[in-house]
């Protein structure tokens, strides 16, 4: 046993509105520049949808993620290392930058400065790449925005397998959720795997997964290795970059910045303790639908004598222990079985995970055609359909969401006799397998959701890692040479100059 | 003068060029880490690049392995070896001349597609337009070689050639007499190849340098880095 921690996170669905606020503000803070502007860290899909890149889902077509060889072990989707290495004149897995959007900008001065005329003035698109005049628009980050476009294009959404599709592009049995994704920081990601020069790489100490931006070379495979397609091409200079999980922040023991803003609070952040060694041998397990459950096996009770002692031995701090058996990951994902991992199938193990949605009851339901016990429902009588959600959460396992979903009801049902009815009923939390203690618990957690149970998040130690005062006066973040603002205007090795910061006193 | 030019071009210019290559190079690489990539297009614009890159990259390859082997491995090797001049001469032409067209449809293909191509050309800088026409030029003159050196098959122009090499990476006086009387698009490829060695640092062509042949035996998959300081 190898005891490592990771900042996990979940993201409860049953709660997400839809409002993108997680999606800007982080794009203002890490992708508003030249060659990013396509790109989104986090970005928030309505399903059913094909998602943003387009077809993201459609690993036949991407070759993202890992396959299972014939004699049990793994390899990247995109083939060995030799096949990809094969790929690197041109790969035939990368997508185009219109699978993602052409970037665009409006002409906004127009709108001040047109002449008297009978018409309205329009701000028309212009490309950010090119900086021409761009006729239409054909896609953008959020194309399928509340269910937008035909079903007959949105229903090619790869959850749909195995689900009687057709009714669902009828009005009266159409259903939607949102889905919120950023970088899985997996515990096998695929894009590591894939990078020839080796410069992806997975933090020991908090699992979150970097780009090295001077040694990555744009050989771009991690583009294609990553299945959940969250590295993205800076075009302009030439490097890959993905969500960094706002490392500066998780450091100083602070959320994110789209868990931070997150107006429907429905991120949660919190350790996770889990054996390093087994990594390999749970992302191998035999039938994708294991998957889930193998992930779970190799995730380490914070509580377990033997787990903290082996921790301290890895050298684990006292603190993220302390935070691990607080955690409102550990909570979601292992006590209550009500998070689950993204795909799973892929095999890359990821590690934000997501609690599903619940959605009104069919309308035949509602007509008393199908049973409710207890006054719940059944699960299988939500407009969402079951398999749809297992499709994406456990690669097809209808089992372990209808079960998650029947302890989100009964929840409900708990927490409405106590405060309408005045009274604990512990059948109803018998009911699902819990005691009425948890489901309050839980109800704290994902109803309640304060700010302190959502986010426990131990500070970094940096002075394990290097002598804090050689860090005196060093600069923060910037784009390579170091911090010297001493690279002349004209770059001697021909990239291209970039745009220094103006001030306002300089603009006018 | 024109001995004097000659002398210049390929008795000092070689040295010029490769210390500027090589010292160049280890600037740029412990400098500006950030500006070393491949700067790859393809995901502006997929069209041309699938069959164009390919092409011209092992096209390109074959042609600095062919060059790489025949110009600097001793005659002597060859000699041994039971290799006639007039047979490595023909090698020569024949599999360079299969790289060398290979590689400039390539590079056409690719310079099409830097030029005209609106969105490749916006995100390209100087000294990507400036060093795909050179290497296209480069692999006209090379190929506009073949047809001469049809002419005299005994391999005796060749040697020339390899005894200048040789001669300048052993730093011989009067290494540059050796190609005097040769004709002169040879020396036009020469002094051109020559001007490629000196602008390599300054461009995207350093990407060669970071070849990811240490990928195939890269250890597992996976990397983690620890910042734990050694104890």
């Amino acid at each position: 046993m190898k005891v490592r921690a990771q900042i996990g996170k979940v993201l409860n669905l049953d709660k997400c509105i839809g409002c993108h606020t997680c999606s800007v503000t982080c794009k203002n803070v890490w992708t508003s520049r030249e060659g990013l502007e396509y790109a989104w860290f986090n970005n928030v899909e309505t399903k059913p949808g094909i998602g943003f890149p387009k077809d993201w889902e459609n690993q036949d077509r991407w070759n993202g993620g890992w396959e299972r060889l014939r004699n049990g072990s793994i390899q990247p989707r995109m083939g060995g290392k030799w096949r990809l290495l094969a790929k690197i004149f041109a790969n035939p897995d990368l997508p185009e930058i219109d699978d993602y959007y052409e970037p665009f900008t409006f002409d906004y001065g127009h709108l001040q400065q047109a002449g008297e005329s009978k018409a309205f003035p329009t701000a028309r698109p212009r490309s950010l790449i090119t900086g021409e005049r761009m006729e239409k628009i054909e896609s953008g980050p959020n194309w399928e925005e509340i269910l937008g476009g035909e079903f007959s294009k949105r229903s090619a959404d790869y959850n749909f397998e195995g689900v009687e599709k057709e009714i669902y592009g009828q009005f009266e049995n159409t259903f939607m959720m949102y889905l919120p994704r950023l970088c899985e920081h997996c515990l096998n990601p695929t894009c590591v795997a894939a990078c020839p020069a080796g410069s992806i790489y997975k933090r020991e100490e908090d699992g979150i997964v970097l780009i090295d931006q001077e040694k990555c070379r744009g050989w771009r495979m991690c583009v294609s290795g990553c299945p959940y397609k969250k590295i993205y091409y800076n075009w302009k200079t030439g490097k890959s970059e993905k969500c960094i999980f706002c490392y500066p922040r998780i450091e100083a023991g602070q959320p994110t910045v789209c868990s931070e803003t997150c107006v429907g609070r429905i991120r949660y952040l919190g350790v996770m303790l889990y054996d390093a060694d087994r990594i390999e041998e749970a992302a191998s397990a035999e039938n994708v639908t294991d998957l889930y459950q193998a992930q779970l096996n190799i995730f380490l009770d914070p509580n377990d004598p033997a787990v903290i002692a082996q921790a301290r031995r890895d050298g684990v701090p006292e603190a993220w222990l302390e935070a691990a058996r607080h955690s409102p990951v550990w909570k979601m994902a292992m006590e209550w079985k009500v998070a689950f991992p993204l795909h799973p199938e892929y095999r890359t193990l990821p590690m934000v995970w997501y609690v599903p949605p619940l959605s009104p009851i069919s309308a035949a339901a509602s007509a008393g055609r199908i049973a409710a016990n207890n006054g719940m429902p059944d699960v299988r009588a939500l407009r969402i359909p079951i398999k749809y959600l297992a499709n994406l959460l456990t690669a097809g396992d209808e089992e372990p969401i209808a079960a998650c979903l029947e302890r989100m009801l009964a929840m409900r049902a708990y927490m409405r006799a106590k405060t309408i009815g005045g009274v604990i009923d512990e059948e109803i939390a018998a009911q699902v397998g819990l005691s009425g203690r948890q489901v309050e618990d839980m109800y704290q957690v994902m109803a309640i959701a304060n700010y302190e149970d959502r986010f426990v998040i131990p500070a970094g130690h940096r002075e394990d890692a290097e002598d804090i005062y050689d860090e005196k006066g060093s600069c923060g973040f910037s784009f390579g040479n170091g911090c010297s603002g001493g690279s002349s205007d004209t770059n001697l090795f021909g990239a291209p100059a970039r745009k220094r910061l103006q001030t306002p006193t300089e603009v006018f | 003068m024109v001995d004097y030019i000659h002398h210049l071009l390929f008795g000092v210019y070689p040295y010029v060029a490769l210390a500027v290559l090589a010292v160049g190079s280890v600037i740029r690489y412990d400098r500006e880490p950030y500006s070393w990539r491949a700067g790859s297009s393809q995901l502006l614009r997929r069209r041309q690049l699938m069959i164009g890159s390919v092409l011209f990259h092992v096209g390109v390859l074959l042609i600095f392995a062919g060059h790489l082997v025949g110009l600097l491995t001793p005659i002597a090797v060859f000699d041994a070896l039971g290799v006639s001049h007039g047979a490595k001469q023909l090698l020569a032409m024949s599999a360079g001349g299969v790289a060398g067209v290979m590689a400039i449809i390539g590079a056409s293909l690719l310079i099409h597609r830097r030029f005209f191509d609106p969105r490749v050309r916006a995100a390209s800088c100087f000294s990507d337009n400036m060093i795909i026409l050179l290497l296209w030029i480069q692999l006209a003159l090379g190929l506009a070689t073949i047809p001469l050196s049809a002419q005299h098959l005994d391999g005796h122009e060749m040697v020339k050639f390899m005894t200048w090499a040789q001669g300048i990476f052993t730093f011989r006086s009067g290494a540059a007499d050796a190609i005097r009387e040769v004709a002169l698009v040879f020396k036009l490829h020469l002094a051109l190849g020559l001007t490629i060695l000196l602008l390599f640092p300054f461009t995207r062509l350093v990407h060669m340098l970071s070849a990811p042949v240490r990928y195939i035996w890269r250890p597992g998959y996976q990397i983690v880095r620890s910042r734990k300081m050694a104890a």
